[in-house]
């Protein structure tokens, strides 16, 4: 890893607020995560989870404050490829009919120039991406031909295609398998290892546990608790327990030795 | 004059020629309207285009160029609505396919001639094409055309998810008025195939009948412009085998040419589909406890009449709702 001084936040907002439709939403939001950070988003239903993740991607506009990204401000950055994103939904389909490895394939469209056909190494990043989702043998159905948890990985498998360095994944593992969820926290965990920066919204981390650096919880549509590792369970207190100070991560440190104020045993690595 | 001499005619050449582009271009774009499931932005903008027709015919500069650009502003207009996402959007494209309609027989109303030259482009009059008409058609197809295919993947991926795709770095919104555009400037090149009322049927009835077989986009999209062409220009020949007292132009014949597609792929669509669902291997997972069948005179075997799906190792063969997989001398439940 480079040395700190040099490589900037991967995502830095700060004073950060988002109003839908004139009504604030989201306030007073200040979130930097690190280069190879694994950050679990946490929080009950409508406490602001997704409007975070889509006001860090530029899917909703920001009302205050300021957002870069990899050290670029948000306005300026193009760096798409860099980025990875699994929207919160359910089912992947559309008015026509289309196969697996296509909407697979549309991952790649951040590293393609316009009109250029697909060459070797999209190709087979397409095939990797299937594969880790388990889908290979599929690739050529229709997606409106497989169940929910299977478009679900569809989806996963779209964003992994893209080899990206920063992830956003809305709750990828609703309605997925817990094999399946095995499959992707092990994808995780090598791109993880690999240097790469993960955002996960998620309710039950299950087999992703032990992979979590850092949880953050929202609630009401504010930063309640911002720290080591919770178990689902503790989400909904976090904010009254004695861990309610700022985790401040300095700049680039990541540390894999353990947490000791770590809540839950079994979240080191 | 028979049948050959009448199709080798110059004025149907230059019918067939425009026939083909436009079969070509309509399902194109169609395809991705359909994807967006907006089968009826190319009435929508149809009917607007009447308005532009009508100020051609009124000022009597070329409808075609006034029927473009009101056409366009129709569409933009359309995508802004949609884009804004109000509620009572729909309610609000109604209105402006109203308006564009009225307002072009209104405008016609002013002007006593110009009555029966709006019937060309209500239900098309290919067969009086002029040269520079002809020209016009096929550049402007062909745009429509290349477009459609060469930014096949970008286009694909906006309509299929348009959050992904604005992460994925794509100007979606470029994109999203690039297909307004395209649809604009393909209703106005089909007014004179298959008439302002029909254009979107040659849009979308192709898409409709090639997404019965097909399980991908780009088949689909093959599929579609190739039945479209098949449709346009089979219909045109259709219309000019009618005796020569009788006035059948070649938007209907058109247009039902395409729905008789619809109705045979249909059901062969519905068949293929269940067939292929029926034949889908059953997956492999560890065997439950062993279970004979009930007993059982009949033999499973190749053309016994059942289906056989392959489960791992063995065939399961289906009948009343059981799996009876071969196991020695009788069967198991499986
Ligand atoms: N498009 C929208 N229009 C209006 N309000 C919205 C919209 N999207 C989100 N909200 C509001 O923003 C708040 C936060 O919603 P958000 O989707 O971020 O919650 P979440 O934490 O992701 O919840 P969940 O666990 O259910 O996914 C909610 O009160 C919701 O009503
Ligand atoms: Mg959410
Ligand atoms: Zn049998
Ligand atoms: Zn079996
Ligand atoms: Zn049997
Ligand atoms: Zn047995």
């Amino acid at each position: 890893m480079s040395s700190p001084a040099i490589e900037p936040p991967v995502v830095e907002l700060s004073n950060g607020a988002v109003a839908i439709a004139g009504r604030p939403i989201l306030r007073h939001i200040d979130l930097t995560v690190h280069s190879g950070e694994f950050v679990a988003l946490m929080g009950a239903n409508g406490s602001g989870k997704s409007t975070l993740v889509r006001a860090l991607t530029g899917l909703w506009p920001l009302a205050t404050g300021s957002l870069s990204l990899f050290g670029t401000p948000f306005g300026s950055f193009h760096d798409w490829q860099r980025v990875g994103f699994v929207p919160q939904r359910g089912g992947a389909t559309s008015g026509v009919p289309a196969s697996v490895w296509e909407i697979v394939a549309s991952g790649r469209l951040t590293r393609r120039k316009l009109l250029r056909p697909l060459g070797r190494a999209d190709r087979a990043a397409i095939a990797d991406a299937l594969d880790v989702v388990g889908l290979s043998h599929r690739s050529r159905e229709s997606v409106s031909s497989l169940s929910g948890g299977q478009q679900q990985r569809v989806l996963i498998a779209r964003a992994l295609a893209g080899e990206p360095d920063l992830f956003f994944l809305d709750e990828p593992t609703a309605g997925v398998d817990l094999p399946n969820q095995q499959v992707l926290a092990d994808t995780l965990r090598t791109m993880s290892e690999r240097g790469a920066t993960i955002v996960l919204v998620a309710h039950e981390l299950g087999p992703m546990a032990p992979l979590i650096d850092r949880a953050v919880v929202m609630r009401d549509g504010r930063i309640a608790y911002d720290g080591s590792p919770l178990a689902s369970e503790q989400v909904a207190t976090a904010h009254l327990d004695g861990h309610h100070h700022h985790h401040h991560h300095e700049p680039g440190h990541h540390d894999h030795a353990p947490h000791v104020s770590s809540l839950i045993e079994g979240t080191d690595r | 004059m028979s049948y050959w001499e009448l199709v080798n005619m110059q004025f149907m050449q230059r019918a067939l020629l425009a026939a083909v582009f436009t079969g070509l271009a309509a399902p194109a774009i169609g395809t991705y309207l359909v994807q967006r499931r907006m089968a009826l932005m190319g009435d929508g903008i149809g009917h607007v285009a009447v308005t532009g027709v009508a100020i051609g015919l009124l000022t009597g500069t070329s409808p075609t160029w006034t029927a473009v650009i009101v056409a366009i502003a129709g569409a933009i207009a359309i995508e802004v609505i949609r884009e804004r996402g109000h509620a009572n959007g729909d309610v609000a494209l109604a209105l402006l396919f109203y308006g564009g309609l009225a307002g072009g027989v209104l405008i016609t109303g002013l002007d006593n001639e110009s009555g029966s030259r709006l019937n060309q482009f209500l239900f098309g009059a290919i067969t009086t094409i002029s040269r520079t008409d002809l020209i016009v058609t096929m550049a402007l197809a062909a745009v429509v055309i290349l477009v459609c295919v060469g930014l096949a993947p970008q286009l694909f991926a906006v309509a299929q998810d348009q959050e992904f795709a604005r992460v994925a770095g794509l100007n979606i919104r470029a994109y999203n008025l690039l297909v307004a555009v395209l649809a604009a400037v393909t209703v106005t090149v089909a007014m004179r195939t298959v008439g302002l009322l029909l254009v979107s049927a040659l849009m979308v009835v192709p898409v409709a009948t090639s997404q019965q077989l097909s399980r991908s986009f780009r088949t689909t999209l093959v599929a579609a412009m190739v039945l479209g062409t098949a449709a346009s220009v089979g219909g045109l020949l259709l219309a000019a085998s009618f005796p020569p007292d009788t006035r059948v132009s070649p938007g209907p014949t058109i247009v039902l040419l395409a729905l008789a597609g619809f109705v045979l792929a249909w059901p062969a669509g519905i068949w293929a589909r269940r067939r292929q669902r029926l034949r889908q291997p059953f997956p492999v997972v560890p065997a439950v406890a062993h279970q004979e069948t009930d007993p059982h005179p009949h033999q499973h075997g190749e053309d016994c009449g059942h289906v056989a799906v392959p489960h791992g190792d063995h065939v399961d063969y289906v009948h009343d709702g059981h799996r009876h997989a071969p196991h020695g001398k009788h069967y198991d439940e499986h």
